[in-house]
């Protein structure tokens, strides 16, 4: 039987670079719109029910800038925190994770090697590992896994992946349809129902949101456990309620601001 | 205070929260150091094999020396798990036996680990859960779940409803993880801190 309580989380991903959040933001309110530890404050009191910081230029320079970043985030934040982006080893995963991250996001480092998901996962618990998924339709109802950013193919089936991740010992799957992501025009419920119906951890879906509707779309046809954006929530910090009422009102359990 | 280090999950988020809170605490192993805390938090998550620290040895006696002297103890998560006769997931081990009954594993009609924001069907009077309100939402991330007993004052519901909170006397245990589920979470552990 379904859980009928557990909410449905709204996640808000930053994506960072040399340690400043990238993309479209409008908080005017804030002093320092780019800042990350600010931003995911923000996102928190909003009403996000988790952050997801990505690295998306993961140098070797920007490491230690990175490390710096997810510290001061961690400090201040008291909501789950991901951190993904160029981790490729068990010593970087320990890093982001000794610095205060709750999970790791893994992504082109798990197909490279995908013992990097055990390793982590008996270090520090499933719970910590999150495998990210980059998937391309392929045909009608197969997607293929894509790396270094969805430049990259593989030849590897996203469903596959998804139930071999799981076996390694992965703690959920945060699953990006490349071919939605940027484009605002709704979720890939289609993908992310395959790869959430195919496991026995939480998917969180990701690309394409663009409106309040997608995310009752993607919870209803797409059978995701969370959903995540990162321009929506930058059009201003009423966005997340704005999610929250809506799927309230559609039937599916949230979590609501006190 | 002290925050018992038996080498088991992320301790710094639970330090950062009580940093957060202006409390003061300690992270340690050491059972003399232990010994002298006068309050003690037990967090921890993974496996109740990880528990097997505080089964046996000196650190084991300390404990069971406080918790019989009515020492006030928070278990969070696998601390919770601990405080129950044992577990499932490592049936060789025994817990504090604060709280009767072992845990279970999630069935496989549901997805495990149960991760998330999930409610507080609060049950009965509370210390810990003083001013939260039942209904309000705590975040979750655990694979095994422990039974309903007489000292459950609040109970979450997946798959069936589990053990979110106990409590008896000086002995609280919460399932949930307090200093990841925002200002609800400081609260109960701010509750704790002050009494």
């Amino acid at each position: 039987m379904p859980c009928e309580t557990l909410a449905k989380r709204i996640i808000a991903c930053l994506d960072v670079n040399e340690g400043r959040v990238v993309k479209g933001i409008q908080f005017e309110q804030l002093r320092d719109a780019g800042d990350p530890a600010e931003l995911a404050v923000a996102h928190s009191a909003a009403g996000a029910d988790e952050i997801v910081l990505l690295d998306i230029t993961a140098t070797a320079e920007s490491r230690n800038t990175l490390l710096d970043t997810v510290r001061r985030t961690a400090n201040q934040l008291f909501i789950p925190f991901v951190v993904g982006g160029g981790i490729r080893s068990l010593e970087d995963a320990a890093a982001v994770l000794d610095c205060g991250a709750d999970k790791v996001a893994l992504n082109s480092a798990a197909i490279a090697k995908p013992e990097v998901i055990s390793r982590v996962a008996e270090r520090y618990g499933s719970q910590a590992v999150v495998v990210a998924i980059d998937a391309r339709q392929h045909t009608p109802m197969s997607w293929e896994v894509y790396v270094w950013g969805g430049r990259k193919p593989t030849g590897i089936d996203a469903q596959q992946w998804a139930i071999q991740a799981e076996q390694l010992g992965a703690g959920e799957i945060l699953l990006t349809a490349m071919d939605r992501d940027g484009t605002q025009t709704g979720f890939d419920c289609a993908l992310t129902r395959t790869i959430a119906t195919s496991v026995r951890i939480p998917v969180i879906a990701s690309g394409g949101a663009g409106q309040p509707q997608h995310f009752v779309e993607v919870f209803q046809e797409g059978a995701a456990d969370a959903a995540l954006a990162a321009s929506v929530f930058h059009f201003g910090l009423k966005s997340v309620e704005a999610i929250k009422q809506m799927l309230r009102e559609a039937g599916i359990p949230v979590r609501l601001a006190c | 205070m002290a925050i018992v280090d038996y080498g088991a999950g992320n301790l710094a988020s639970v330090v950062k929260a009580l940093k957060h809170l202006g409390r003061q605490c300690t992270v340690t192993n050491d059972p003399d150091i232990v010994g002298q805390a006068t309050k003690w938090i037990i967090p921890g998550v993974g496996n109740f094999k990880a528990t097997a620290p505080l089964a046996n040895g000196q650190l084991s006696h300390t404990l069971r020396n406080g918790v019989s002297a009515g020492k006030p103890l928070l278990g969070i998560c696998l601390g919770l798990q601990w405080m129950f006769e044992g577990s499932a997931e490592a049936p060789e081990l025994s817990g504090l036996g604060a709280f009767p009954g072992r845990c279970e594993r999630f069935s496989d009609r549901v997805k495990s680990p149960h991760v998330g924001w999930n409610s507080l069907a609060i049950a009965g009077p509370s210390r810990l859960l003083a001013g939260i309100p039942s209904g309000t939402y705590v975040y979750f991330t655990h694979s095994y779940r422990a039974p309903v007993c007489a000292e459950t004052v609040a109970t979450c519901r997946y798959e069936a409803p589990f053990t979110a909170v106990a409590e008896r006397s000086n002995l609280f245990g919460v399932q949930f993880h307090p200093e990841k589920s925002g200002d609800v979470g400081m609260q109960i552990l701010e509750n704790f801190c002050a009494l």
